[in-house]
């Protein structure tokens, strides 16, 4: 074809110019460059969509790391939270939230007559909703866990309602407020005022990452404490399980398993259950873990192991594939100087896969660190307010996990719940960015060897 | 005929280190040595040579049993370490392997150490019973294989940052430190420059005391320098096997002396 296009008289010896490019080059060139530029408009996409998506979930979630507080004394007084005077801890759990809310409203009253706040048509219940309905049961923890406080007045930052907190945010406005039966414009002039005072602050809100879930009223003091117990928890089980399973099954069926039809089969089923979907795993938990071993429901145990099931293929496929990728004469030098099969694989095989095999352990437990479905099935997205306690008893208390959480306050009425999910969505992302780095940080680490 | 019947008389040789009868290698369908017989003597350093694909390294391997790790490949036949049967299943390949060493014909150092490359052996056979005396151990390998010199200042180093002529010398020294009574050596001068190459001929030579060797090599100059026996191997048949001194003299196969004149290769 290219012959036919010369000319008959071109002659063969003719030599064209090297700085003028032929046809053939130019062509060449054009379609590299055309190839650049579809590359390069890949990357481009990719990297729009990362910081769109990146860009919404820091918007809406960034405002649950600060959080709205009121700071007032409050006067504990001993004769209603301790009417018997011997602070014996379980007379003093007899008195009820109520009282401290009381107390509370008492003193929220006595600030704004203090400095002097003149709100027109201010309701008493503008006054007392204006602290949310956690607030009373924080302070009685607090007084709990710490006796000696009775009787004293102490300065105490109190959490204010979420409207009131959104207001701050640019979620809630003067004009939705008049519409809006959890607050009204008189309680946010009331707020801004108690501001003006220097009483009222907008602060880095730690308690976010402590505290537990709390109810559909109370976004307020919704926080991520347990949920980051539970998935760390379930984390704990993938890895103490997963981790030996998967390398010690890869090293098995690589090193020592002769290469027949079973091994076939069961190379050809590992890779299908990489396949299978997430929510199959929380049947499968469901019916084994809970309804036939009896374990409880909700609980860490059960999610991690549901988890380390989804997560083994993930491991096993990734050490395979980085002990496939040592060299074979490394194998044959280890066996040449007398080694066994063993040996050549722990000293000499496994250093070399080792990087290979953290990452792709790495990456499992990034996959199964932001799993939902299995987990739903499973009763972890009920509802839990106390903390489970230190592994290993923990491990079967019920919790909730990050993930869980986010779809569960996706669910819920209020928006302030909306900015919770997001805030979430930054922990999860966050936990998974450290475990990538963690990935690169031992790959570079351990591939100095070779 | 005649060949046979000389062979024959020598596997009844008590001084044969090594006796192979009637090897056969499959690798999968593909036959790649076919009816080898000989005998090889103890202190005593024998060359294979033949073109290449010709099977040398096939044999060599099947000495250790390294082509246990090949899955397609199958023996037939036997070979005999000291009388016993290295193929009868009562036999660990990896006790053989201590006792019959291998340089491969690729360098393959560990990425570890130059000291823990040579004394890996030592370590896992137990032959050192404590530190100075491993130490002694990889220093008299490393001056055996010619490197010594060249690596005393940065032992620690990885043996994998060495030049392709240093590390084929350092899986001399880590073969040789295991103390086997065979070395099976393929090509171990292939990447080294001459004078390297001298001063591994001299370790063969000196090796020859105590164990023995069995080098391949496609250097006729080299078989001739440092062999005593020579084995000539061509599409997979062992040709003719003798004294070296016998072989490129006098050859009696016409296939041997067109190769070793250089027509076949
Ligand atoms: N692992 C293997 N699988 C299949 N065939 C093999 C394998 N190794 C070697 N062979 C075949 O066996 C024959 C002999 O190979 P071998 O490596 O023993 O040759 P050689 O004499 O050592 O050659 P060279 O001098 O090039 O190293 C060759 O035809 C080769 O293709
Ligand atoms: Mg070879």
């Amino acid at each position: 074809m290219t012959d036919a296009t010369i000319p008959a008289g071109a002659s063969p010896q003719a030599k064209d110019s090297l700085l003028v490019p032929d046809a053939r080059t130019r062509k060449r060139n054009a379609s590299e460059a055309r190839f650049r530029a579809y590359g390069l408009g890949a990357i481009v996409i990719a990297v729009i969509m990362l910081l769109i998506l990146l860009f919404t979930i820091i918007t809406d979630g960034i405002g649950a790391f600060r959080q709205t507080y009121l700071t007032i004394p409050v006067t504990l007084d001993a004769q209603q939270l301790d009417p018997s005077g011997n602070r014996d801890p379980e007379d003093l759990k007899k008195i009820l939230t109520l009282t401290y809310g009381n107390m509370l409203n008492g003193a929220v009253e006595g600030v704004i007559a203090e400095s002097g706040i003149q709100v027109a048509d201010l309701t008493e219940k503008d006054v007392n909703d204006l602290i949310s309905k956690e607030a009373a049961a924080q302070l009685r923890n607090r007084v709990l866990a710490n006796p000696e406080l009775i009787g004293q007045t102490v300065e105490s930052r109190v959490l204010v309602n979420g409207r009131v907190d959104g207001y701050y945010k640019g979620r809630v406005s003067m004009a939705s407020a008049a519409l809006d039966g959890n607050t009204s414009p008189q309680q946010l002039q009331l707020a801004d005022a108690l501001k003006d005072a220097g009483l009222l602050a907008t602060r880095w809100n730690w308690a976010f990452l402590s505290n537990p879930d709390a109810s559909d009223q109370r976004p307020e003091a919704a926080g991520v404490g347990i949920a980051i117990l539970g998935s760390l928890y379930m984390m704990l089980v993938v890895l103490f399980l997963a981790v030996p399973i998967g390398v010690a099954a890869s090293i098995y069926l690589e090193e020592f398993a002769t290469k027949n039809r079973l091994t076939d089969i069961i190379e050809v089923n590992i890779s299908n259950l990489a396949a299978v979907p997430s929510i199959v795993f929380g049947i499968l938990g469901l019916a084994v873990f809970i309804n036939f071993s009896g374990l409880p429901q909700s609980a860490p145990i059960v999610g991690g192991l549901v988890l380390t099931l989804m997560t083994l293929p993930t491991i096993i496929i990734a050490t395979r594939a980085s002990l496939k990728a040592v060299p074979p004469s490394i194998r044959d030098a280890a066996l040449g100087v007398g080694a066994s099969k063993m040996q050549s694989v722990f000293h000499h095989v496994l250093p070399l896969a080792l990087p290979g095999i953290l990452t792709g352990t790495i990456i499992g437990l990034a996959q199964a660190l932001g799993e939902t479905a299995p987990l739903l099935l499973i009763g972890m997205v009920a509802f839990v307010k106390n903390f489970p306690s230190a592994p290993p008893e923990g491990l079967f208390d019920p919790a909730s996990a990050l993930p869980v959480q986010v779809y569960n306050w996706t669910q819920r009425a209020d928006p302030a719940f909306i900015e919770r999910a997001s805030g979430a969505i930054i922990v999860l992302l966050v936990f998974l960015l450290c475990m990538n780095l963690l990935a690169i940080y031992l790959r570079r680490k351990f591939e100095r060897r070779w | 005929m005649n060949d046979m019947r000389i062979l024959e008389r020598s596997v009844d040789q008590t001084d044969a280190k090594i006796s192979a009868k009637d090897v056969q290698v499959y690798y999968g369908d593909k036959q790649a040595i076919k009816d080898v017989n000989v005998d090889i003597l103890d202190k005593t350093v024998t060359a294979f040579i033949g073109p290449s694909g010709c099977g040398k390294s096939t044999f060599l391997r099947c000495i250790n049993r390294m082509n246990d790790t090949i899955d397609v490949a199958r023996i037939e036949g036997s070979i005999k370490l000291d009388g016993e049967d290295v193929y009868d299943k009562r036999v660990d390949p990896v006790q053989l392997r201590a006792r019959v060493g291998m340089v491969f014909q690729k360098p393959n150092p560990f990425p570890k150490s130059i000291y823990d490359n040579v004394s890996y052996g030592p370590r896992i056979h137990g032959l050192a019973r404590n530190k100075a005396e491993l130490d002694e151990i990889v220093e008299k390998s490393l001056r055996g294989a010619a490197l010594w010199n060249e690596v005393k200042d940065r032992l620690q180093e990885p043996g994998t940052g060495l030049s392709g002529g240093q590390q084929q010398r350092l899986c001399i020294a880590r073969a040789v430190a295991t103390q086997p009574e065979v070395l099976l050596m393929d090509e171990p001068c292939s990447a080294l420059d001459p004078i390297a190459t001298g001063q591994v001929e001299e370790l063969i030579d000196q090796l020859r005391s105590e164990f023995s060797v069995v080098i391949v090599t496609h250097s006729m100059q080299q078989a001739a320098r440092v062999s005593q026996k020579t084995a000539f191997f061509h599409l997979g048949y062992l040709v003719e096997y003798g004294d070296t001194d016998d072989i490129f003299t006098n050859p009696r196969d016409p296939r041997t002396e067109s190769y070793i004149s250089g027509r076949i290769g």
